[in-house]
């Protein structure tokens, strides 16, 4: 089926594979730190963000877009974090009020504004990536330009390369912060610091992820690979291989269903992550299964003899 | 669409008030029916809350979504029962997944929260997406139950929905007592022998019933903000749960009408933002104003406390002074006390006016003195004070030099019953531990404060 593969397939299946690359990693790192509820919260009220960017600078290009989005993942976890110390409410019930709200203010923005805005309630659910191709970035002025491909491609490249350089830079400390959290502080390393940075990672990749998936698959892809290295890893950097690994088998099972069933592209890609998690956990279960009905035939055999 | 206003040239006031005169009968029902819907999401959602399973209502919502289209895709229809049946039976998937993967599995339970929403909210809107490609009728309007649309409900979703809040009031007040123990003790209810199991199951239930039946007004996404976000205003007021619980009912009901005439004045208006928004402003409004516990009335009440201990750290002062000269000079000016005690001079001018005020100390040619009052009232603090001091030096073991800071803190809080305890167990209770006479318990002292 993908002998007739054209052009603006392959466009859509590298963006895709970046997205899922880029959220994979930083997943990893939610996933680690308990977080994941609070990666759930920032890609929704991204979307207020992309709004609020939008109708103030009135253009949707990537540094307006990255700098809305990344100020309002902030505040959110910013937000959060004081309501619960502040008001004394269970962390995640502080999380789910600033989120819903925030997402709320976004979604009647975009209905206010639909006609303006490039945005609608869809495309907030599911991103467009059959759109992607059609919106490219010219060189050199829109008639005797040359066409380097579609934008969404180039933003979430960027902010690819922007996760794997912080990711390699950070390495030591993401790693002793994830895993030995208090440590960490004995060591000196400014854990507020990175918790932010991190949620900054989480605020650009669902802002870049946002016009091929949507604000709310985005949390798939964030945490389902993640989990399914977690379930496999031994050590940081096998969970980060595994997991880009994960998310790209997801990508590729993903598109073909949707090929197959005429399905939303970035709903089946999602749904595959699912699956593929499922399927670990089920044959993990199996395994842990076995071992101890051999452990318990052995323990049998030791006593009768 | 300019053609058809001008036919139609009906104001945003006059929608309104055909809002309220109930012209169209659906709105009676619709308005009814969200109320509802407000009240008892709020009221099962506490018991959310309390179980510290605040954003399980998010996860449920989402989880209802595949079992929507699934059983739109098998039994082509939009019976509002199906769909029910359908939305319960998957969100129900969800809990025990929710529930399954921490306790047999590596993975932690936000990770289990995060991974149950997001893939059953994918599943569902890849079988959406499905649909919406396939050739069937009346498939229209399956996706707004992603954000809700209360001008878009039949007569027979509202029948149901009528139904299952009712249901699901009458059952947590039947059973009231017992969700409320297990909400607070679990393993108390345990140990005397309640089935945690079954009424932790009811309560599932519940809470499935309830997100489920409010898809259609607040949508998918936003479900959670209705069943976390009362309770989490209504907890600011009140200590008592009965309280809090109608509280919250309360604040359900209110946001409930404001969204639905927002989506009568807006039909292309989503109504669940709108609920979500209404419902922050009142989180917000109690957050800062309510009476209790809010944020303001926490502020006001520190900054009394610092103040009334400015005003008695001074009188504490003025008496150590009056102690120091043997009585002969009654007349201490700024500078005598700032030599005892370290204040900047423009609070202490500020206190020492608000202690005139209060007729505790006059002010004199040579500076200012206690009145009798303020003589008392300093008696009363300087013998508190030294009483704990003795206390922790006899019943604690602590040495003298460590005894002072703790003294001038409790000294401010004791009260007359705590002194008097104080006096019954010390057996000197003639001076402190750095020699000074503890003052005798003036006849009147005790009385004010």
């Amino acid at each position: 089926m993908f002998s007739d593969l054209g052009m603006n397939d392959i466009w859509i299946l590298a963006t895709a594979s970046l997205v899922a690359a880029s959220a994979a990693l930083v997943g990893v790192f939610l996933i680690l730190r308990k977080q994941a509820l609070i990666g759930d919260a920032i890609s929704h009220s991204v979307l207020l963000g992309i709004v609020l960017a939008f109708l103030l600078t009135d253009s949707r290009s990537l540094p307006v877009m990255l700098t809305g989005a990344v100020l309002i993942g902030l505040l959110t976890a910013w937000l959060s974090d004081t309501l619960h110390r502040v008001g004394k409410l269970q962390s995640d019930a502080s999380i789910g009020i600033v989120f819903t709200l925030f997402f709320a203010v976004g979604v009647i923005l975009v209905s206010l504004y639909a006609g303006q805005i490039d945005l609608d309630q869809e495309c907030v659910l599911y991103g467009e990536i059959a759109f992607v191709p059609f919106d490219t970035i010219y060189i050199g002025g829109l008639e005797d330009g040359t066409d380097i491909g579609p934008r969404a491609f180039w933003g979430i490249s960027i902010v690819f390369l922007i996760v794997l350089i912080s990711i390699s830079l950070g390495f030591k400390r993401l790693e002793t912060i994830a895993f030995h959290p208090n440590l960490a502080v004995s060591l000196g390393i400014n854990v507020v610091f990175w918790h932010y940075f991190l949620m900054t990672l989480v605020s650009i990749t669902t802002v870049a992820s946002f016009d091929a998936v949507g604000a709310i698959l985005v949390v798939a892809l964030l945490v389902i690979p993640a989990s399914s290295a977690y379930l496999l890893a031994k050590s940081l950097k096998t969970m980060l291989w595994i997991a880009v690994a994960y998310s790209q088998a997801a990508v590729l099972i993903g598109y073909s269903l949707a090929f197959i069933l005429d399905s939303s592209i970035s709903a089946s890609i999602a749904v595959s992550a699912g699956l593929l998690l499922f399927i670990t956990i089920i044959s993990l279960q199996i395994k842990r299964f076995y071992q101890r009905t051999q452990s318990i035939e052995a323990a049998h055999k030791a006593v009768n003899e | 669409m300019e053609a058809f206003t001008l036919l139609e040239p009906t104001s945003t006031w006059d929608t309104l008030l055909a809002f309220w005169r109930f012209e169209d009968m659906n709105v009676l029902w619709v308005l009814i029916g969200s109320i509802l819907l407000g009240m008892s999401a709020s009221v099962i959602g506490a018991f959310a809350f309390l179980r510290k399973r605040s954003l399980i209502g998010d996860a449920l919502a989402h989880a209802a979504l595949p079992g929507v289209m699934m059983a739109f895709l098998l039994f082509q229809t939009r019976d509002p029962l199906i769909m029910f049946l359908g939305a319960v039976t998957s969100s129900f998937i969800g809990f025990f997944l929710i529930d399954w993967l921490p306790k047999n599995t590596k993975i932690k339970p936000d990770a289990a929260l995060a991974i149950t929403l997001s893939f059953f909210f994918a599943l569902g809107l890849m079988l959406l997406s499905f649909i919406q490609g396939m050739d069937v009728s009346n498939k229209s309007g399956l996706d707004k139950i992603l954000f809700g649309q209360a001008a878009a409900m039949t007569q027979a979703d509202i029948k149901l929905l009528a139904y299952v809040t009712i249901t699901i009031l009458i059952t947590v007040a039947l059973f009231f007592q017992k969700l409320r123990l297990i909400a607070f003790n679990r393993t108390y209810a345990k140990t005397i022998g309640m089935a945690v199991n079954f009424y932790e199951l009811v309560l599932a239930l519940l809470i499935v019933m309830s997100v489920v039946v409010g898809l259609q007004l607040v949508g998918v996404v936003l479900m959670a903000a209705v069943l976390l976000t009362p309770i989490a205003a209504a907890r600011f007021w009140s200590n008592e749960l009965n309280h809090i619980l109608i509280l919250s009912a309360l604040l359900g009901a209110v946001s409930a009408i404001i969204s639905t005439q927002v989506s009568y004045l807006a039909p292309a208006m989503p109504t669940g933002p709108w609920m979500v928004v209404s419902l922050s402003l009142l989180f917000i409004l109690s957050l800062f104003f309510a009476p209790q516990k809010g944020l303001l009335k926490r502020h006001l009440e520190h900054k009394q406390l610092r103040q009334k201990v400015a005003e008695e750290n001074i009188l504490r002062t003025l008496y150590k002074l009056v102690e120091r000269n043997q009585q002969d000079q009654q007349d201490f000016n700024q500078s005598d006390i700032q030599a005892l005690r370290s204040v900047p001079t423009e609070s202490l001018q500020k206190t020492l006016k608000t202690l005139c005020k209060k007729q505790l100390i006059e002010s004199s040619a040579r500076g200012f003195r206690l009145t009798k009052n303020g003589l008392e009232l300093a008696t009363q603090l300087t013998r508190r004070h030294r009483l704990w001091e003795n206390y922790l030096n006899e019943q604690a073991e602590l040495t003298p030099e460590q005894v002072h800071k703790q003294a001038e803190r409790i000294e401010h809080i004791l009260t007359d019953s705590q002194e008097q305890q104080l006096q019954a167990e010390l057996t000197n209770a003639d001076s402190d531990p750095h020699g000074n006479p503890i003052p005798r318990q003036t006849a009147t002292s005790g009385g004010k404060r």
